[in-house]
């Protein structure tokens, strides 16, 4: 891509970075991650879903600023793993830092308010998420945990779904332009 | 440099925060052993530097203990080289002095048992050229050294003395191509005459083709020469060769093996016995004679006076003996011998003693005549 080309491409983005509420920066994260935490010991096929993670990739993406993207996601990671059970704290910041610096980095480059964009985003993104969790897990606990790629693959198209729905709704809580 | 942290601003606050999350987790979790990651990562990290810092710090100690100061190596290693040099001729030294109080006590010995009244003596010198094959002793006329007197060792005859000076004596050994001395083999006692050759091996002379002597066998003074007393050792034979009409033989001489450091001169030799083998020729007896048919002529028995001039030039040799008051045979080596060149009555005709028997044709019963 050329200089001009990027120029041009940054203005436009710029043009259209998303502010919200600073309640609603923090509502929805802790919502999302109350839902992660409780409504699966009720509901356990809730737990597929990662609702904190789906919430930072949005935030990124729309916020399309990489030091607030990684801060949303270790924010959200931190908070995370406080409230899970025998997990280090850290664990779930670290994943999540990386996938916001990252998703922001995305959105800096590309149009997100495509459907079909945020929906292979966020599969990757998950993908990506479940994948450096496993990473670090077995490099820094030493923890034997098994990688599934099939299920994996799966719950990530499911996250997609699910994301692509939940990012509309949130776009309504955006601050109009 | 402010541009500098601007380019890279969102990447350096990545990994501050990543960082900070990684002490978080290390300070929280443990291993196994219930000991802090964050111990494990700060051991783990700084072992791998703390091991490079270490292999530095040997390789460049080693690096000068072993190549710097290797002057003091070098220094070393002389002094060791001087101490092991000197060492070796200390020890070399003192195995000589072994080897030579060795012979010389074996020659005591000799000298103690052999009858020959001998004189011990030291070589001091050889002669003079590459070839030569002369010997200097320290013992001379002045100790009753004489001209033709033989110079012998336990292991057998060396030479005989050429020259007598007052304090030295000069020896010519027996492998001199001009050496020349009586020898009797040790089995069928084979006479013949060795002689040098200028080489470390002598041969044997005028052994006949039909005589028997072999390999191994050794060789004894036979005392003809009337230098060297009778069954002193000379040599062993290495070669024999059949040819005609004499044999070829070569001899090593072990009076010479173990080299020339301190001898005997024989002043007063005493024949002795050659030491007894099983002799391969024994006597072979012989029957009597067929009696005699009447009126065969009898057998023609020598008579008359001496006919030859052997049997002459003995009866003159015998009046001389008598006129001398000498008696052949008795005299020691290098003795004086009789005057042969007196004037003698010539005697009456001396009657042919009666013929002797051959060796084995004794008849039963009968003692053969002593010589």
């Amino acid at each position: 891509m050329t200089e001009y080309g990027d120029r041009y491409l940054v203005g436009n983005q710029r043009e259209q970075v998303s502010r919200f509420r600073a309640r609603v920066m923090l509502f929805v994260p802790l919502a999302a991650i109350l839902f992660q935490v409780y409504l699966p010991r009720p509901f356990p096929f809730l737990g597929y879903l990662e609702l904190p993670l789906l919430v930072t990739i949005y935030f990124a993406l729309m916020r399309r600023s990489q030091i607030g993207g990684l801060f949303i996601g270790a924010f959200i990671g931190l908070v995370q793993d406080s409230l899970s059970i025998k997990q280090p704290l850290g664990m779930f910041g670290i994943v999540k830092t990386l996938v916001g610096y990252f998703a922001a980095s995305v959105g800096l480059r590309i149009d997100v308010e495509h459907a079909v964009i945020r929906f292979l985003l966020t599969f990757f993104f998950y993908f990506f998420h479940q994948f450096l969790y496993w990473v670090l897990a077995r490099g820094l606990l030493g923890r034997q945990i098994p990688f599934e790629i099939q299920l994996t693959l799966v719950l990530g198209l499911l996250n997609a779904v699910v994301g692509v729905t939940l990012f509309h709704f949130l776009d309504k809580l955006r601050e109009p332009a | 440099m402010d541009t500098l942290l601007n380019r890279y601003r969102n990447i350096t606050v990545l990994l501050l925060v990543i960082f900070a999350q990684l002490v978080l987790i290390a300070v929280q979790v443990r291993n196994d052993q219930d000991v802090r990651m964050v111990r494990i990562w700060s051991i783990t990290a700084i072992t791998p530097l703390a091991r490079v810092l270490e292999t530095v710090r040997g390789g460049t100690s080693d690096f000068f203990r072993n190549y710097i100061l290797m002057h003091d190596a070098r220094a070393d290693n002389h002094r060791l080289q001087a101490e092991v040099d000197r060492l070796r001729m200390e020890n070399q030294s003192l195995k000589t002095e072994i080897s030579t109080a060795d012979r010389a006590k074996t020659l005591v010995a000799f000298q103690q048992h052999t009858q020959s009244k001998t004189i011990a003596a030291r070589v001091i010198a050889s002669g003079a050229g590459a070839n030569s094959k002369v010997v200097f002793v320290d013992r001379g006329s002045g100790a009753g050294v004489e001209k033709g007197m033989a110079v012998v060792t336990p292991d057998g005859i060396v030479g005989n003395v050429i020259a007598a000076y007052p304090t030295a004596s000069e020896v010519m050994l027996i492998t001199d191509a001009e050496f020349a001395a009586g020898v009797v083999s040790e089995k069928n006692h084979v006479v013949g005459t060795l002689k040098g050759q200028g080489q470390s091996t002598c041969r044997v002379d005028y052994v006949p083709s039909e005589e028997k002597i072999e390999v191994g066998e050794k060789l004894y003074t036979s005392g003809d020469d009337r230098i060297f007393p009778k069954g002193f050792p000379v040599g062993v034979v290495r070669v024999v060769r059949p040819s005609s009409p004499y044999q070829e033989i070569l001899v090593d001489p072990t009076g010479l093996e173990r080299g020339l450091e301190a001898v005997l001169i024989v002043l007063e030799g005493v024949h002795q016995a050659i030491p007894e083998v099983p002799p391969a020729n024994a006597p072979v007896y012989l029957g009597t004679p067929p009696p005699q048919a009447p009126g065969e002529p009898q057998a023609v028995q020598p008579a008359g006076p001496a006919g030859t001039d052997a049997d002459k030039l003995l009866q003159k040799y015998r009046q001389i003996g008598a006129a001398e008051n000498h008696k052949f045979g008795e005299g020691a080596p290098g003795s004086k011998p009789p005057d042969f060149n007196i004037k003698v009555q010539p005697a009456s005709p001396v009657a042919p003693s009666p013929a002797r028997p051959l060796a084995g044709s004794v008849p039963p019963g009968q003692t053969p005549p002593n010589d």
